[in-house]
């Protein structure tokens, strides 16, 4: 999979396809169960963690369940946390299928619920338009916030992992300042009211907000996870599919080679970490106007980092980012209701982190096999070729 | 107004000395060629442990060596992932502060601890000096391991083998595994020194300079610490004065609303970042940066 073993194969010269191919498909199955055995393994070991502390973890873990996917109710929470989640898997997935590591998606996700408010609050029209406006307008705010980095990147080769996660913290201070501003965004407060405003954005209004599916005592599914799911079908399909998706793997895969067979180096390496930044601000509009409807500096709330590990979970692909997200959206639900019993919620975050690290083996494991059997088939073709 | 500039400059070097900390480990471990985010966490978990060993040893010594020892297991959990199992050392990082964050909340919530905090020493005579007495020879005692951490780092990178081995493999990981160098060896190593320092780092600000916890204390401190390295150029004097420049920023945030000024609070907090992505691009041409900065190493048949 890498430049050497691509240079190290001999005279019989494969097609690069076959190089991308192979080890994407076949060994599902062991891939699967090691999978399941490593998440076993980190509710194990959170297990561990919840008796220690003196909380029974059968009854957390019961009202994480019922929390997340006990009643309508619970999986309506899980599915409208799974919506953002899953946009900024399916931009971390198009970044991380041209090696590009973008970690910036906290940030990108707020800078794109922000300029989402603004269309929210103030662009006109019809009802579906100004729902599309915020999106869009979210989508531009967020590959705007990696454009700054994709261009550093281009202009002189800063590399884009640092700039990423410092622009972070930039679009929260910078954020806190448009929300401290009564002349900028800040909410302005009936007149009459003696309370001091927060420091948060008015809420959008009726018009920009996505439109409910189904609604309930005490839940109302916006249809942001249709519009997440849908994204992440055709965004596996583009990767997967098209002539674009290839450039981009073949970029991710080696670089040079890519150049070499005309791929646009600039084009591809900085539009991925654009396009990446637009899907974390589409997810921070989706939150703004399925859920949260005003924006403050808080907002983004370990949104964009979970999106980033769940597309790393599901190697980069967003078909299957689609369940993970879905697992970590349940994770988010169940914790919110896991307060309520009195252990902490906290432990939502060990857990998905224990997560993370134990499906990291599996597929370190994997990669390990198939690139012995790479090595394997190199020798064997070696000693074919050196036969006839 | 002296007064004021002496209570300034002390309030800065208590919020630097963190920092210093911090940034002394990391700037070893970005030389060796791994931009260890994972500090962040390490802190963090350095300051509950350091907490939750001062108060069930009853000794504030105690807690301090517990607070290194969690951090320095940080960095072997991180080096392991990243640079025996070649998993992604910024999703290992990631992953790392996700999972701090967190384990200390949690357990934070369903512990009760009683803190012990260090006391303040004085150093004789040199406290009494003008102005910079006070800020720097007045200080809670973990502080004054600064002065013997910094020449320390100095002396380790540029007057060992060891030191220079470490920027051989950030520099060129190929040539110097050539030479023999044990590349990642050497990279974990530097991730192991890492941790310890952000545990260092995280003890003194939770039993040092605040006496106790709550959660995400650090608050992206382990950030900022990167930021500052990135802004000295990787080099011990950059490191230290960006260090300096941030924790004094920090300091005159606190402060000015309370002299009388008005400021922008938000410009303040996001200035350290801004610096140091105007000096990546500054030192983009000069390539003062190890060359290999977060590429991992992977030895291979050329």
């Amino acid at each position: 999979m890498t430049a050497a073993s691509q240079e190290s194969s001999p005279p019989t010269r494969r097609k690069p396809t076959e190089v991308l191919v192979s080890g994407a498909t076949g060994d599902g199955a062991l891939f699967a169960g090691l999978v399941l055995l490593a998440i076993i393994a980190a509710l194990g070991v959170a297990t561990v963690v919840l008796s220690l502390t003196n909380s029974p973890p059968g009854a957390a873990f019961r009202s994480m369940y019922d929390g997340s996917l006990g009643s309508v109710r619970s999986i309506v929470t899980t599915l409208n946390h799974t919506a953002p989640i899953l946009l900024v898997a399916i931009g971390a997935s198009i970044a991380g299928r041209a090696s590009l590591v973008n970690i910036g998606q906290e940030g990108q996700f707020v800078m794109g619920a922000t300029m989402g408010v603004v269309a929210g609050l103030w662009f006109p029209g019809p009802r579906p338009l100004v729902i599309v406006a915020v999106l869009l307008a979210a989508a531009v705010g967020g590959g705007a916030w990696s454009g700054i980095a994709a261009v550093l990147r281009q202009v002189s080769k800063v590399n884009e992992v640092i700039t990423t996660l410092l622009l972070n913290f930039v679009a929260f201070a910078l954020v806190s300042f448009l929300v401290n501003r009564p002349y900028l965004l800040q909410e302005t407060l009936p007149p009459g009211t003696n309370d001091a405003p927060s420091p948060q954005t008015d809420p959008i209004r009726l018009a920009a907000r996505l439109p409910v599916l189904v609604s309930g005592s005490g839940f109302r599914l916006h249809s942001g996870i249709v519009i997440a799911v849908i994204l992440a079908i055709l965004g596996g399909l583009v990767i997967s599919r098209t002539v674009f998706g290839f450039r981009l793997r073949l970029f991710g895969h080696n670089p040079r080679a890519a150049t070499r067979s005309g791929v646009n180096r600039h084009l591809y390496g900085s539009g991925a970490l654009v396009l990446s930044g637009a899907f974390a601000g589409l997810a921070g509009g989706v939150l703004l106007s399925g859920v949260a409807f005003r924006v403050n500096p808080g907002l983004s709330n370990n949104y964009g980092w979970e999106g980033l590990l769940v597309a790393l979970v599901a190697g980069f692909s967003p078909i299957v980012a689609i369940f993970v997200a879905t697992l970590f959206g349940a994770l988010r639900a169940g914790g919110g209701v896991l307060a309520a019993t009195g252990v902490n919620s906290s432990i939502v975050g060990v857990v998905q982190a224990l997560v993370v690290l134990a499906v990291m083996l599996p597929s370190l494991y994997m990669r390990r096999r198939r690139r012995l059997r790479q090595a394997l088939l190199i020798v064997q073709t070696n000693s074919h070729s050196s036969d006839a | 107004m002296i007064n004021d500039l002496t209570l300034m400059l002390d309030s800065a070097m208590r919020l630097a000395a963190p920092l210093l900390f911090v940034a002394m480990g990391e700037l070893i471990a970005e030389k060796a060629g791994t931009l260890n985010i994972s500090v962040e966490g390490a802190m963090l978990s350095g300051a509950f442990a350091a907490v939750m060993g001062s108060s069930a040893f009853n000794s504030t010594v105690a807690g301090l060596f517990i607070g290194v020892g969690v951090g320095l297991f940080v960095g072997v959990v991180q080096a392991f992932l990243s640079h025996r199992l070649t998993v992604n050392q910024f999703v290992v990082g990631l992953t790392l502060n996700i999972l701090a964050l967190g384990l200390t909340s949690y357990l934070f919530a369903s512990t009760r601890l009683q803190p012990q905090q260090f006391a303040i020493w004085r150093v004789p005579l040199l406290s009494r000096l003008p102005l910079i007495g006070e800020p720097l020879f007045v200080q809670r005692a973990p502080f004054f391991l600064i002065y013997i951490l910094i020449p320390v780092v100095w002396f380790v990178l540029h007057r060992t083998r060891w030191g220079l081995e470490i920027q051989a493999v950030g520099e060129n990981p190929q040539a110097a595994d050539v030479t023999g160098i044990p590349v990642n060896r050497r990279r974990r190593e530097a991730i192991l020194i890492a941790g310890a320092c952000a545990g260092l780092a995280g003890a003194f600000l939770s039993i040092g300079a605040i006496g106790g916890f709550s959660p995400n204390m650090t608050a992206g401190r382990g950030f900022i610490a990167i930021a500052a390295v990135i802004f000295g150029g990787w080099g011990i004097r950059g490191a230290v004065a960006g260090c300096l420049l941030f924790g004094f920023m920090d300091a005159l945030r606190l402060a000015l609303p309370a002299l009388g000024y008005q400021i922008v609070p938000q410009l303040l907090i996001a200035s350290p970042y801004l610096m140091a992505i105007a000096t990546m691009l500054l030192f983009a041409k000069s390539q003062r940066q190890p060359r290999m900065l977060g590429i991992g190493f992977e030895r291979r048949s050329v």
